[in-house]
């Protein structure tokens, strides 16, 4: 038997704890202000002057603003199953951030299954594979499901 | 610039010469051939030689390797070159406007007296996908990696919300395509002229929930231009009363924006700021009446960015037309219908044009233009004197020109 790697879809965008996951971003330490996908450079609230920021985990909680779904395979670079699976997507509110957050939906959760206030928690999930590597990503399921 | 009573600041008007455009369609040819055919047409409508040209102002392509990237010098080398100065801009859907943004700049400050804008696109098949190459600090690359999100995954977003925060319905939708097919019927420019009813419409392959096949632009090719001068090369040329440009707006959004845009991953935070009390999109718009010195009030006729047949009802809202929510009852009450009280769309829009990208701004001008000469034959809009166009693309970019008589 192998161990297949497990790689994030991106670098530091999310913790790979499977009990504990999380969206990782940043606070500049002068105004508070948060960002994801992380910034690093400096703040771009416009009324901060703030250089400093710090990462912190995003809520793993959220609520709904809308969804969608995929009917068609997205092109390259997304990497789409064939035959092609149609997934959902969703923008999800996080209230101690006051952000919205896009993330696809675990498999079975349809559009039928959610409306706008749907509370959801966020999952690590395959984003695709093959024999050597399983490559994560972050993925919303409802709570509850 | 002068203070206008009331105390908004006007900037200067220049006068349209000329309009012109390559009709729209999926020929795949070289983008240079349908920005010519545009540009020798705006020309021939202003009455004017090509070598009278000061400025050539392009807005570019990126799907089209080095020349769509310097499209100005592209167009302009074509047409064989002049000794015009030249420049290319891009600014995503709003590259058309952002191009006459310069025109009229370098025109109000006496540099050139006459200036060509032009725009043209040759657009791959399907869904629009990033430009090639791994590039996994691009968040136009990201968003398709990691998840999968297209430009009308974001179209149907905002179309969901509509539907849940306004009770917008699947019907709703598919009414402004119906409308937009008819308006754009008799359009020689317009890519797609057929009849459509509500239930092809609602009978079309769903593509992202609740958006429909028969409701999100295609891409396109086709090419655009307008010929731009000071008002007193106009009154040289014996143009006594020309359609002018009163505004042109191409402002950024203001932090924290709220609203979830291509091609980002997420909103800005407003954990630590105030949301600005204006919006991005009806920011674009309120930008250009203020430069104008007018209001919705004043629109006789309007030419909205409608990526998807719900995105039309956002813009209503986004230009002043109505309050939020109360879209639907504009389009049901036939307000925006030609022959209403104030027609969106008598091109028949990016419903029966589809979208090519750079040439999009500078078409909606276009017809704009025709409507105000009393020329748009087949979907005149009467008595127009006063016209907005309104539009948004990625990384922050948007654009809202105002013409008028």
């Amino acid at each position: 038997m192998t161990t297949r790697t497990r790689v994030p879809a991106v670098e530091g965008w999310f913790t790979l704890d499977d009990d504990d996951p999380a969206l990782l971003g940043t606070r500049c330490t002068t105004c508070g202000t948060v960002f994801f996908p992380r910034e690093e450079r400096s703040c771009r609230n416009p009324e901060c002057d703030g250089t400093e920021l710090e990462e912190v985990r995003l809520s793993r909680r959220g609520t709904v603003w809308s969804y969608t779904n995929a009917c068609y395979a997205p092109p390259p670079p997304y990497v789409a199953p064939d035959p092609f699976e149609p997934f959902t997507l969703a923008a999800v509110e996080l209230a101690d951030e006051q952000l919205v957050v896009l993330g696809q939906l675990v498999d079975g959760v349809g559009v039928e299954h959610l409306s706008v206030g749907t509370e959801v928690e966020l999952v690590l999930d395959t984003l695709f594979e093959d024999d050597e590597k399983e490559t994560l990503v972050w993925k919303w399921k409802p709570v509850g499901a | 610039m002068e203070v206008e009573a009331g105390g908004r600041m006007s900037v200067g008007e220049v006068a349209v010469l000329g309009v012109g455009m390559h009709p729209w369609g999926k020929w795949g040819r070289n983008f240079v051939e349908y920005g010519v055919h545009a540009a020798q047409a705006a020309l021939a409508d202003a009455g004017l030689r090509w070598t009278d040209v000061q400025l050539v102002s392009g807005a570019d392509t990126i799907r089209n390797g080095y020349p769509g990237f310097v499209a100005g010098a592209s167009i302009a080398s074509a047409l064989g070159f002049s000794g015009a100065r030249v420049s290319s801009a891009y600014a995503a859907c709003a590259s058309g406007a952002t191009a006459m943004d310069v025109a009229r700049a370098q025109i109000l400050a006496g540099i050139v007296d006459v200036a060509l804008v032009v725009g043209a696109d040759t657009t791959p098949k399907g869904f629009f996908a990033p430009v090639g190459g791994d590039r996994p600090d691009d968040p136009d690359w990201l968003r398709f990696r990691v998840l999968g999100a297209t430009n009308p995954a974001y179209f149907a977003l905002y179309a969901r919300r509509r539907m849940d925060v306004f009770g917008a319905t699947d019907a709703d939708f598919a009414k402004v395509k119906v409308k937009n097919a008819q308006h754009g019927l008799h359009n020689p420019n317009a890519r797609y002229r057929k009849e459509v009813t509500e239930e092809e419409v609602l009978g079309s392959p769903m593509v992202a929930d609740p958006l429909r096949l028969l409701e999100i632009c295609a891409t396109s090719d086709g090419g655009a231009a307008v010929v731009l001068a000071s008002m007193d090369y106009a009154r040289r040329h014996g143009m006594t009363d020309p359609v002018r440009v009163a505004a042109i707006s191409t402002v950024t959004p203001r932090f924290p924006n709220t609203v979830i845009e291509m091609p980002n991953f997420a909103t800005d935070s407003a954990v630590a700021t105030a949301v600005p009390p204006v919006a991005f999109r009806d920011s674009i718009a309120a930008a250009a009446y203020e430069q104008a010195g007018v209001g919705p009030d004043d629109v006789d006729v309007a030419e909205v960015y409608d990526l998807s047949s719900a995105l039309e009802l956002d813009w209503y809202e986004n230009i002043g037309l109505c309050k939020e929510g109360e879209a639907e009852r504009l389009l049901h009450d036939g307000d925006t219908t030609i022959g209403g009280r104030v027609p969106v769309n008598p091109s028949g829009g990016l419903s029966c044009f589809g979208e090519a990208i750079p040439a999009q701004a500078i078409a909606q001008v276009c017809e704009l233009v025709w409507q105000l000469q009393g020329r748009a034959e087949g979907r005149q809009v009467e008595g127009a004197r006063l016209g907005i166009t309104a539009n948004q693309g990625l990384f922050g970019h948007g654009s809202s020109v105002i013409v008028k008589r």
